[in-house]
């Protein structure tokens, strides 16, 4: 660190230098000194996907941390997250400028940190909770271990008396977790996992005890802390994968812009959205979104509506243009009457149905849930049968029944089950992730490897949403050079666009006088004694081409700059690898046809569509679904958010609007479209480990199943089945690749 | 045998001493970046001296 008190606050009092880790902890002390001294320290906190190694750390907390202001900087690799102090006049823009100078996408979180802090003590409790269980599983097995090579007699009571004493509490605290889950699902009237999980440790403990004072052969205590052991394991791995999940989801919640900037009496006032009232006077400026629906009342530009419509050509905007909220301002300022803000907005509105949406697809029951459905009551009915069946058998003998139906209540617990599915789900998003794929949903991997059909949105997905110059070659240098000069004094896309691509092939501007730009039309200047001018067609007297072109007039001559848009990397490969896959391939666009169809013809892709207005694409999908297809649909605007919540399975890029990220399963995080294909491949194959992990699980229980009803079955053999089937199943969810 | 009468409390002791040893890095939260605490081993800063408070 550069500054001497480079991240203290992030140093704990209680870690003094004995700890491994200098800097992990946050002292609650400290930070309580530092608000009684009434600091005002700015918090900042940007989800940074592309860090992973050790590299990451230093290049980024270093850029941070020369920003002017900052105090501290911290990142935390398994969250992909830096978490920045600073004086409260810096603001995240400037450190995504820091990050990005040092090659880092960075992108602001949303300020509800106390919330992400909220959520990681779930996860402490688990981890203490788990932490108990294996101190006590030791400790117990330790006892156990004896009692099985042949302790007997007073010797064997004691340790068994020694075990329940460790393994009664331990049971209690940290078996809290199922019974309330157990608890919750009885009320709600369902047989989920946890009820026979709760039953089998109330029931093994209360026996064992039971035996115990009764001096008996046989006690569960190992079996019951294990148990507990190894279900905590799976839960905490549960918990981890949806933190991380989560923590990213919220990064994303930050990109809308909460804030407008108001006319009030003349003076201009920045206030949250909700304080907007219809009929009130925003100000956008060049470059900001808008943050209300409205009409154009002063002012004239053009507006970039393609998160909107998909339509990759700006639109002039004028007084009385109707404009709505999450299109971009590109050239001059726009005074903007309020007529919807807030929830009201279309922006809004959408989101809402969104949500809708969202709990409808939530139905869909997840293989774990299928096999607990039928898994549950089917031990149960053993469970119950053989104490049917031994209390007939014995003539009334209680206590040897009940024996028999712990024991199989013990092994037939779902212990394998219950880590099943969560060791290859935390294997296959922990993987995913550091390919810069977030999994949003649960569901998500399973619906993902039924795949067979995928939907592309063009602009914005397949292509990055960025237009460049195609054919500055046929153009003079000389034109070229003034263009260039022109561009540099505009903010519109394609301007800069013009004036990087021009600069890449060594062009230097032209010197020019008098430069203005004209709002909504384009830049105009003198040279040479002549007015030139770059911008619209009918404004450079010029005839307007079917592509995204920019116009140049110099004098009485005028040249057409054409600009297509960027692919995305890697979705020309990913395109080939889909349809290698024998996975089908559709384009689905709001744009015009034209450039449309060129990027399908340079993609490869057979089957597209131009003009599809939102609710066609939701049908287009739909259409899909009723032909028997599973449908994945990658889009990024707000025109596909129907299409994201009809399809099987949705993923969106990063830089998608609010409302597309929350209507899709999967975000993806970097600019490369190459891992989605990786997504496809690993949730195939984690599907395939899951079951594979039933299977196994199932196959032990067919094994010692039989040996317990027939009343054979020893703490010893619980112990060994469960511990077996538990590393079997681990082992085989981290044969991921 | 009278020898577990002493090995017994001291094997429980040291395990409640792990234990203890746990919760306090846990609520050091020293658990909260374990892929950030491994890669920070391999910078050099703080080789020379712990990171001043």
């Amino acid at each position: 660190m550069s500054s001497p008190n480079a991240a203290s606050d992030f140093d704990s009092g209680l870690t003094p230098g004995l700890s491994a880790c200098p800097a992990c902890a946050v002292a609650p002390l400290a930070e309580q000194q530092a608000q009684g001294a009434g600091l005002a320290v700015a918090r900042l906190m940007l989800s940074v996907p592309q860090a992973h190694c050790a590299l990451c750390i230093t290049t980024l907390e270093h850029a941070v941390m020369a920003v002017p202001g900052v105090t501290s900087a911290r990142l935390n690799l398994t969250l992909k997250r830096l978490s920045v102090e600073a004086e409260p006049q810096v603001t995240a823009e400037d450190l995504i400028k820091a990050a990005a100078a040092s090659g880092y996408e960075a992108f602001e979180m949303d300020p509800g940190l106390l919330n992400a802090t909220e959520a990681d003590r779930q996860g402490r409790d688990l981890l203490m909770r788990l932490g108990v269980a294996f101190f006590s599983m030791m400790n117990v097995m330790l006892l156990s271990v004896a009692v099985w090579s042949g302790a007997d007699g007073v010797t064997r009571d004691l340790f068994h008396w020694i075990s329940a004493m460790i393994a009664l509490p331990t049971v209690v605290f940290a078996g809290q977790p199922f019974f309330r889950a157990a608890y919750r699902s009885l009320r709600a009237g369902r047989l989920g996992m946890d009820v026979p999980i709760s039953l089998a440790l109330i029931l093994a403990s209360s026996i064992s005890l039971y035996e115990t004072t009764q001096s008996g052969d046989h006690a569960y205590f190992d079996a019951a802390v294990m148990l507990t052991f190894f279900l905590l394991a799976g839960r905490y791995l549960d918990h981890r994968t949806r933190a991380i999940a989560r923590s990213a989801a919220q990064t994303l919640a930050a990109l809308e812009v909460p804030r407008a900037v108001v006319l009030r009496d003349g003076a201009e006032v920045t206030l949250p959205i909700a304080e907007v009232a219809v009929g009130d006077l925003v100000r956008v400026r060049p470059g900001g979104r808008m943050p209300v629906d409205g009409i154009v009342e002063d002012g004239q530009s053009e507006i970039d509506r393609s998160v909107l419509t998909g339509e990759s050509l700006p639109v002039f905007a004028g007084p009385g243009t109707p404009v709505s909220a999450g299109e971009v301002n590109l050239t001059g300022p726009l005074t903007v009457r309020v007529l919807a803000a807030g929830r009201d907005s279309s922006l809004h509105r959408m989101a809402d149905l969104v949500a809708v949406a969202e709990s409808a697809r939530n139905t869909y029951t997840s293989l774990a849930e299928r096999a607990a459905a039928w898994y549950s009551p089917l031990v149960h009915l053993l469970s119950f049968s053989a104490f049917g069946f031994w209390m007939w058998k014995t003539g009334g003998d209680v206590r040897f029944a009940l024996n028999i139906s712990a024991a199989v209540l013990i092994i037939t617990c779902p212990c394998a089950l219950g880590l099943a599915v969560p060791a290859v789900v935390t294997s296959a998003s922990g993987k995913l992730f550091r390919k810069g794929l977030l999994i949003k949903n649960g569901t998500a991997l399973e619906r993902l490897s039924e795949v067979d059909a995928v939907v592309f949105d063009k602009t914005g997905t397949l292509t990055m949403g960025a237009p460049r110059p195609t054919n500055l070659e046929e153009i003079p240098r000389r034109v070229l050079s003034v263009a260039m000069a022109l561009a540099e004094a505009s903010s519109h896309p394609l301007a800069q666009s013009l004036f990087a691509g021009a600069e890449s092939i060594g062009v230097r501007p032209a010197i020019l006088s008098q430069i203005t730009e004209q709002p909504g039309y384009g830049v105009e200047a003198m040279w040479m004694g002549q007015t030139v001018r770059l911008g619209r067609a009918s404004w450079c007297g010029a005839t307007a081409a079917d592509v995204t072109a920019s116009y140049v007039q110099i004098g009485g001559s005028t040249h057409t700059i054409e600009f297509s848009d960027r692919l995305r990397p890697g979705a020309g490969q990913l395109i080939g690898r889909l349809k290698a896959r024998g996975v089908s391939v559709h384009l689905l666009s709001g744009d015009a046809e034209g450039p449309v169809r060129d990027l399908a013809m340079r993609l490869g892709i057979d089957e597209w569509t131009a003009n599809a207005l939102p609710d066609e694409k939701a049908a287009a999908i739909t259409a899909l679904r009723d032909a028997g297809h599973r449908v994945l649909m990658v889009g990024d605007g707000l025109n596909d958010t129907a299409a994201l919540m009809a399809a099987h399975v949705s993923i969106s890029p990063a830089t998608a609007l609010d409302a597309a990220r929350v209507a899709s399963d999967i975000v993806l995080l970097g600019s490369d479209l190459l891992p989605l294909e990786d997504a496809l491949r690993i949730a195939r194959q984690s599907t395939h480990r899951i079951v594979e992990n039933f299977a196994i699980s199932g196959l032990y229980n067919l094994v010692a199943v039989p040996i317990a009803l027939l009343g054979f079955a020893t703490p010893l053999a619980a112990a060994l089945a469960m511990s077996l089937s538990s590393i079997t199943v681990s082992l085989n969810a981290l044969r991921l690749r | 045998m009278e020898v577990l009468g002493i090995l017994i409390p001291v094997s429980l002791f040291l395990g409640g001493l792990g234990l203890a040893a746990f919760f306090w890095a846990l609520r050091g939260r020293q658990y909260d970046d374990p892929d950030g605490d491994a890669n920070r081993i391999l910078t050099k800063e703080w080789d020379d001296k712990p990171r001043p408070k």
